[in-house]
């Protein structure tokens, strides 16, 4: 995917990158790159710590600090600088909530279980956060809002709440609020999985469009091998925290080299 | 029993039924400002916080109203030398931080039944704690609380009585004097009080109803008509 | 008017609030007997009775739950005394007011008690052809005490804190107790009331906190 701003520097580096539930490590040392407009596809069993990837990124969990970041790693890098920590000095700390704030505006993010503001109707649900978050104005943010829910098939539902929505329409919806942040890196968290069956092709649908007309980085975590291999230009297969190989979708899908990634797509293939 | 001597002093209720009506509304509002500074203040994530304000609502609640109500009215104004010019303000702050205390744990607990994911949402699109709390959070927690809240204003209208024990003329109070005047059977008297307290509870019940149908429109819910009973089912849940 | 709290007035002052508080608790029981046992009656009636008996005693109770204790005291101590016994202490007429009063609460809990056992529950008794008592007592009711237990307790908690009210009968608790002392001496409101709030709270404090770690339990148990 061409990209007008692209350069040499990854704009996520995984340094390193420790994280604990109580005594469960499900990251262990994990480093990896995105370049710029990659898009990324994380497969593998649940557990592996695909998700737990994505909720860093959003900060909705925290890395599990090292005795020294800027020696030991454990550091999550976007855009060159410091997401989970901050620069105090010469030395990396702890990002605190201020910090934290700044830097996940570059980031959105779309949940398995939607997540809108039931008390708020569809084109509310796309502005407020411009509007709160980024200073936009109403107007603005209205205008950018209904563009997008056209861009998602849903013009004709900006007034309704989204209980009265079907869940495809929701996980539109959804799509439409995270995009409406303009922001550098979207991550797509098993976004399909929540959907009946019936449902699916329209949310694919949607951001096969997004894929094709952006140049946003996309990190997905998905079941729908179909759709990693049209949509990423990088799978990633990962087990207990760590990465057991990595390539083309063609690649990957076709021709695994790792027993436990051929097991994997066995499985996958054949629910 | 002679009723026509009551129903001749009817209209000598009906600025007791002012004072009952003032106190009871007054304390709500009160109440409910206690309750939503309590109950967020106890939802904190700061130690710093939480802590008195959770020791200020067990306080409260382990107590009896009974005793704080004589407490404000009378052994308050020798702690602090504070007397209030009019009775009534003690009334109400005594109904008022005890309902408040309790209505607290119903603002609590609504605001923990906000779902986590809400809360994600909210972080992923860089809300502040603030905006989290006022755009999303409370404007859900709200319409759960309705009813519960309704319960504790039926249960704070019938505690309203309890001024008349530290001489507020509110229904009760007037239903007494004229009761136990020579001559008359106090019987018809609480009779007819008792009938206006319980219209007034029902006004209270038809209020919050209509007005939870209202906040759970405001959701994209429609509310599930209860017919019937008053409150029974948070009656059903107890106070604790 | 003198300021300022007395230790010598308080230490005077707290046998009589004790007293009082001993009333309080001697009401407590009585009260809390009934509420509990005519809240059961009610609610089973709540459930088995014909319409014709059902709906008069269930509009009486909300009557009663909508309706200030203080009044229906006051209410029910001169009906007694006038048309029935004067001889009645106030102790026995206020503690079956407080009863009833709270049954109206009770009954709700234990009604909302025997709603939450599954429909399963009641068809596999009658699947077993159990006779109607043997499902109510080995089937329906120890569940139904298992839900209901926490709610019920929180209401007897909450009726031990307005036994106060039965002061406006004459009921010597401690308030009674307090005014009592205030007549002989002129003073001792501060201490008196803190002393009775306190006492209050030691004594309710730790039952509540009890009864939400048995509600944490059930909730967290598969029952």
């Amino acid at each position: 995917m061409p990209n007008p701003t692209s350069n040499n520097e990854p704009i996520i580096r995984f340094d390193r990158v420790n994280k604990s539930f109580g005594d469960l490590k499900v990251l262990d040392q994990l480093s990896f790159d995105v370049d710029p407009g990659e898009r990324v596809t994380l497969i593998g069993p649940s557990g592996s710590g695909k998700t737990t990837i994505l909720r860093l990124l959003m900060t909705l969990e925290h890395v599990t600090p090292t005795k020294d970041p800027a020696k030991d790693g454990g550091v999550i890098w976007v855009e060159g600088k410091p997401l989970s920590h901050m620069e105090k000095g010469n030395r990396l700390v702890v990002a605190n909530e201020r910090h934290l704030r700044q830097v996940r505006k570059k980031i959105g993010m779309v949940f398995q279980s939607f997540n809108l503001f039931p008390n708020m109707r569809v084109l509310r649900n796309v502005t407020e956060a411009q509007v709160h978050t980024l200073g936009r104005s109403k107007d603005e943010a209205e205008v950018k809002a209904k563009e997008l829910l056209d861009l998602v098939g849903l013009s004709e539902k900006v007034d309704n709440y989204p209980s009265q929505l079907s869940g495809g329409q929701q996980q539109r919806v959804a799509i439409a609020r995270a995009l409406a942040m303009d922001p550098d890196i979207l991550l797509l968290d098993e976004v399909t999985s929540a959907l009946d069956p019936e449902l699916v092709a329209d949310v694919l649908g949607v951001l096969r469009d997004v894929a094709d007309t952006t140049s946003i980085t996309m990190l997905i975590v998905t079941h729908e091998m179909g759709f990693a291999r049209d949509v990423s230009n990088r799978v990633m297969m990962f087990d207990r925290g760590q990465i057991v190989e990595e390539g083309a979708p063609d690649e990957i899908f076709s021709d695994p080299r790792e027993a436990r990634t051929q097991d994997f797509l066995r499985a996958v293939l054949a629910e | 029993m002679d009723w026509s001597r009551v129903i001749d002093s009817l209209p000598s209720y009906a600025n007791p039924l002012l004072v009952t009506i003032q106190v009871t509304v007054a304390a709500a509002a009160l109440a409910l400002v206690v309750a939503f500074t309590l109950g967020l203040a106890t939802s904190s994530r700061h130690l710093a916080v939480r802590t008195p304000a959770r020791a200020f609502v067990e306080l409260i609640r382990g107590s009896s109203v009974v005793v704080q109500l004589f407490w404000f009215a009378f052994a308050m104004p020798i702690l602090f030398g504070i007397q209030f010019d009019y009775a009534i303000v003690v009334g109400v702050v005594a109904l008022a931080l005890n309902y408040g205390a309790y209505s607290s744990e119903i603002v609590r607990g609504a605001i923990a039944a906000v779902p986590k994911s809400q809360w994600e949402a909210c972080t992923a699109l860089g809300f502040t704690t603030i905006q989290k709390m006022r755009l999303v959070v409370i404007p859900q927690a709200w319409p759960e609380m309705i009813p519960s809240l309704c319960a504790f204003a039926i249960m704070l209208l019938k505690a309203s009585s309890l001024v008349s024990m530290i001489g507020i003329a509110d229904i009760t109070f007037r239903a007494s004097i004229l009761g136990g005047e020579a001559g008359q059977n106090p019987l018809p008297h609480l009779t007819v009080i008792l009938v206006i307290y319980f219209v007034l509870a029902w006004l209270i019940w038809t209020g919050m109803r209509a007005l939870e149908r209202r906040a759970k429109r405001g959701i994209g819910v429609d509310a599930k008509p209860v017919k019937g009973h008053l409150t029974p089912a948070v009656a059903a849940k107890g106070v604790g | 008017m003198n300021s300022g709290w007395n230790n010598e007035i308080a230490s005077e002052i707290f046998p009589m609030v004790l007293e009082g508080f001993w009333t309080v608790l001697k009401v407590t029981a009585v009260a809390g007997l009934i509420a509990v046992l005519l809240g059961l009656a009610l609610a089973i009636v709540g459930r088995i009775a014909p319409t014709p008996v059902r709906r008069p005693i269930s509009g009486f109770m909300q009557f009663v739950r909508n309706t200030p204790l203080l009044v229906q005291v006051l209410f029910v101590w001169y009906a007694t005394s006038l048309y029935i016994n004067p001889e009645w202490s106030a102790f026995a007429v206020g503690s079956v007011v407080l009863g009833v009063h709270y049954a109206s609460y009770t009954s709700e809990s234990y009604r909302a008690g025997i709603e939450a056992i599954p429909l399963g529950q009641w068809e596999a008794a009658t699947a077993l052809s159990l006779p109607t008592h043997r499902t109510w007592f080995t089937v329906i009711l120890p569940q139904m005490m298992l839900r209901s237990t926490a709610a019920v307790a929180n209401w007897i908690i909450a009726m031990f804190k307005e036994v106060p009210v039965l002061f406006a009968i004459g009921v010597i608790e401690m308030i009674a107790e307090v005014k009592q002392y205030q007549g002989q001496h002129y003073t001792g409101a501060l201490e008196g009331y803190t002393l009775a709030g306190l006492l209050f709270l030691a004594a309710s404090y730790p039952v509540a906190v009890m009864m939400r770690r048995l509600e944490n339990r059930l909730a967290k148990s598969h029952f």
